[in-house]
């Protein structure tokens, strides 16, 4: 199992890398299964049969949200970087997460990174410590509902 | 005309970048605006490839891409590295 | 569609300038880590959308450029802050700082 694996991975980036016609495919398949055979040994992972149904979910529930926080952070950044006196009231505050897996944490800590005026510097254990521009809440419960409440409410939908 | 706006707008961003990379008072300010530099580099890279039309640019932009995310986190290494040589 | 691009490039364009703009201003080097991640990464989204739209056939290669710089531009900028904070060069503005609270018995690498 882990072989089909490893396969459709490489196959899938080498697809999207070269193209679609039929001798690209021939090929792709060949590369990829030469590669599978040697990388087998190096890959470690179990197979989660819930995977692809998680991928759709974070694909159409989480980009938009996603996406659209990108667009209000680099608007925050502008108001910040254009006005003449930059307003700044910075801190670095810490944050509990209920998320378990990696993948996860890691997701939480992109997003929160790419948040407005947020930017997570570490992670350990299931608390994350973040640089913001501007403290607002008084403590640590203020600073969960305004900074990672809306990420982990989704992404806990979808990692558990 | 467009290409123009773009590559003058992408020029002087690269332009600021490079102004706080010689000035950068400390080592990880010229690290960051390192790396602000390299990705503003993968944009030229990509309008080049819609300049041009040509395809294999974009190649050039995945492993320049690559090569930047690795740069950045071997100096952030070195600059943790830093403080135990110093302790 | 040409139309489309144009607007997509010159909007990547500006956000690009806006980085390095925010880079230069900036008054201490975790603010300048964030403008500069930010602003460059939906420069370059924005961007490579608008090539996409030039030249419809390089979608798939567009994809990768983008899923890679979402996911890698965020970790080095974090790797990055985390090593200015360790390396004692915290600046000296913070109105709070946990991090600091966190004990040294947890001080690992």
């Amino acid at each position: 199992m882990k072989y089909l694996a490893t396969f459709i991975v490489l196959f899938v980036v080498y697809l999207f890398l070269a193209g679609f016609t039929v001798y690209e495919l021939i090929l792709g398949g060949i590369v990829s299964a030469a590669l599978t055979v040697i990388l087998v040994k190096y890959v470690n992972f179990s197979i989660d049969w819930q995977f692809p149904i998680k991928l759709v979910k974070f694909i159409f529930i989480y980009l938009p949200v996603f996406i659209w926080k990108l667009l209000l952070a680099n608007l925050d950044v502008a108001k910040r970087v254009l006005s003449p006196k930059i307003p700044l009231n910075p801190g670095i505050v810490k944050i509990k997460t209920n998320l378990q897996g990696d993948f996860g944490k890691l997701a939480l800590a992109n997003s929160i990174t790419l948040t407005p005026g947020t930017l997570s510097i570490d992670v350990e254990g299931d608390s994350l410590y973040i640089h913001t521009v501007d403290v607002k809440g008084k403590n640590e419960e203020e600073n969960r509902e305004r900074i990672s409440e809306p990420f982990e409410k989704i992404l806990g939908g979808i990692f558990k | 005309m467009i290409d123009y706006i773009v590559f003058s707008l992408l020029g002087l961003g690269l332009l600021f970048a490079l102004i706080r990379f010689i000035k950068g008072p400390s080592l990880s300010d010229k690290v960051v605006s390192l790396d602000t530099f390299n990705m503003i580099v993968i944009g030229v890279i990509v309008m080049l490839a819609n300049l041009f039309k040509n395809n294999l640019y974009l190649d050039i932009a995945i492993i320049y891409a690559i090569l930047a995310f690795l740069e950045t986190v071997v100096f952030a290494r070195y600059v943790e590295g830093k403080k135990d040589a110093n302790r | 569609m040409l139309i489309a691009s144009y607007v997509f490039l010159v909007i990547g364009g500006l956000f690009f300038l806006l980085g390095g703009l925010g880079i230069l201003r900036m008054p201490d080097t975790f603010n300048r880590i964030q403008a500069g991640t930010k602003a460059t990464t939906l420069g370059s989204f924005s961007i490579l959308i608008g090539v996409a739209f030039a030249n419809p056939s390089w979608i798939f290669k567009i994809i990768i450029i983008i899923v890679f710089i979402v996911i890698s531009n965020p970790i080095g900028s974090s790797a990055i802050a985390k090593a200015t904070y360790r390396s004692n060069h915290i600046p000296t503005n913070l109105v709070q700082d946990d991090l600091a609270k966190r004990g040294e018995e947890h001080d690992t690498n």
